[in-house]
């Protein structure tokens, strides 16, 4: 469904992404792993296009994703960022509802409310919680609208910045489960960007390893206990000696 | 042979990206403007955006102008003094405001109040992902954030200068009345028998271009902010004083064109 062939990005002299290939099958949650400056974010973000690669071919369905209908192709995704970026002048229903509220995706404002109600009680959330503003919710919260945002509209195709980030290790657990669930219930495709192992456990079909602007390594969660690279094996057991460089 | 003609091109690498940086603002404004015309419009944003810039900027524009009104009768009765040329305190108030003043005056303190909370404003929600998170919902920043703001600004900023005028020319009588000793009905008479209605519409044209200069800038580096709150902080440092010294600019252009023989 999401395929990604030798994309490149740079930076000036930082060399992000050096020939990503990827694919991410229709249905199946890929979660993308690797340490911080890797380039996870930037990879979600050029599948967006809020960042355009200097080289290398991204398609979605087999067409490249800057092509046709812009509003059209973003329609079909949802998207939880690593500190929710809620918007704060927006109390937290709008927030949630922002995309039936305006564009092709228009409700009436009533109905886009029942529907955001909806979404926040199917992420834990208390109707109560709708007329608050962002700031005055917690980050479990916040986290927790962003996860309804992304999901008002049932988008085919959803992506996760770092969703535990910053959270403590229950709720860190109570987003996984989330995440999880509503994956399956609405058989989405998903991409994952995290270094939270748990979180990987919890969520991943597929795995996929960046490191060193390539994907290293790339295969289903039940491979990857077993699997032989040693760059893999370091990270998902967390240890300070291998093959990548931690500076002590 | 190189020692000296490194000035040379360090002037030469100032030089270029002075106009690379002009470039980029004209491009902005340009894409601002393109955008004015061209559906959807957010009408709940141009609205909150005209009670921000417009009718919350009237105390801060309106005491500016009530003093610099009253310092004005009395700069011009003790400068006029000094060629029995008193009595025309109260018609170079009402000119040197209508034209002059009111306008810049208007422009620069709404440049303070609103390029700053602009560029603040869209800076944090850059940093915070928020405006990737409008990407993502289909809503073109631009569209959204830009075009209410500096819609707003350039359709109330000539009216907070029309309001600016009225209240310093107040500040002129209530000086020239209650300090100078002018009689009241003649001060009023005055004032209006030598003010031409292009004088006061030079300054409203002035200040819906101050208008659109003040939103511009806040919109431009609070979209263009670096990373944290230094960047934040830099962008608004940036859009307050380049839209003073553009204000400075576009004033000197606008009088030349309005008034030169």
């Amino acid at each position: 469904m999401i395929t990604l062939t030798h994309v490149h990005k740079s930076f000036g002299d930082n060399h992000v992404l050096r020939g990503v290939s990827l694919h991410v099958p229709k249905g199946q949650s890929m979660v993308i792993i690797g340490g911080s400056g890797t380039g996870k974010s930037v990879t979600i973000k050029s599948v967006l296009g809020l960042v355009e690669p200097d080289s290398g071919r991204i398609e979605v369905d087999g067409r490249e994703v800057h092509e046709g209908d812009r509003d059209a192709f973003l329609a079909r995704f949802g998207m939880l960022f690593q500190g929710g970026a809620l918007f704060d002048s927006l109390p937290v229903w709008q927030n949630v509802a922002f995309r039936l509220l305006r564009g092709a995706l228009k409700r009436p404002k009533e109905e886009a409310r029942e529907i955001a109600i909806d979404k926040l009680r199917r992420v834990g959330l208390r109707a109560a919680v709708a007329d608050l503003f962002p700031s005055e919710l917690s980050g479990g919260m916040q986290k927790r609208v962003g996860l309804a945002r992304a999901i008002a509209a049932d988008p085919e195709i959803i992506f996760f910045d770092e969703p535990t980030t910053g959270l403590d290790p229950i709720m860190a657990g109570v987003i996984n489960e989330l995440i999880r669930e509503i994956v399956t219930e609405m058989g989405a495709t998903t991409m994952t960007i995290t270094h939270d192992m748990t979180s990987v456990r919890t969520i991943a079909d597929r795995v996929a390893m960046l490191h060193d602007g390539v994907i290293q390594w790339e295969g289903p969660i039940s491979e990857m206990d077993g699997a032989d690279d040693p760059y893999l094996a370091q990270f998902i057991r967390g240890r300070a000696d291998g093959p990548i460089e931690a500076v002590r | 042979m190189s020692g000296l003609l490194s000035p040379v091109a360090a002037l030469g690498r100032s030089m270029l990206a002075l106009l690379a940086y002009v470039g980029r603002v004209a491009i902005f404004a340009g894409a601002t403007v393109a955008h004015v015309f061209r559906p959807p419009w957010y009408w709940r944003e141009f609205g909150w955006a005209l009670m921000q810039i417009g009718w919350l900027s009237l105390p801060v524009v309106g005491m500016t102008a009530l003093f610099t009104g009253g310092a004005l009768a009395l700069q011009i009765y003790d400068g006029g003094a000094r060629f029995q040329a008193e009595f025309a305190v109260p018609s170079i108030v009402a000119i040197g405001m209508v034209r002059e003043l009111g306008p810049v005056l208007g422009g620069l303190m709404v440049a303070a109040r609103v390029a700053s909370s602009i560029a603040a404003e869209i800076g944090t929600m850059k940093v915070t992902e928020q405006i990737d998170a409008l990407v993502t919902l289909s809503t073109h920043p631009m569209k959204y954030l830009t075009v209410p703001r500096v819609v707003a600004a350039t359709l109330a900023v000539p009216v907070l200068v029309a309001v600016g005028d009225s209240i310093g020319i107040l500040g002129g009588y209530l000086v020239g009345v209650t300090r100078l000793d002018f009689n009241a009905a003649a001060y009023l008479k005055n004032t209006f028998d030598f003010l031409e209605l292009w004088d006061v519409t030079s300054g409203l044209i002035k200040g819906a271009v101050f208008g659109f200069i003040v939103a511009l800038c806040g919109c431009y580096f609070g979209m263009n902010s670096g990373r944290g709150a230094q960047g934040v902080g830099r962008a608004t440092k940036s859009a307050v004083v380049t839209a003073s010294v553009l204000i400075f600019a576009a004033n000197y252009i606008l009088t030349e064109v309005f008034f030169a023989a």
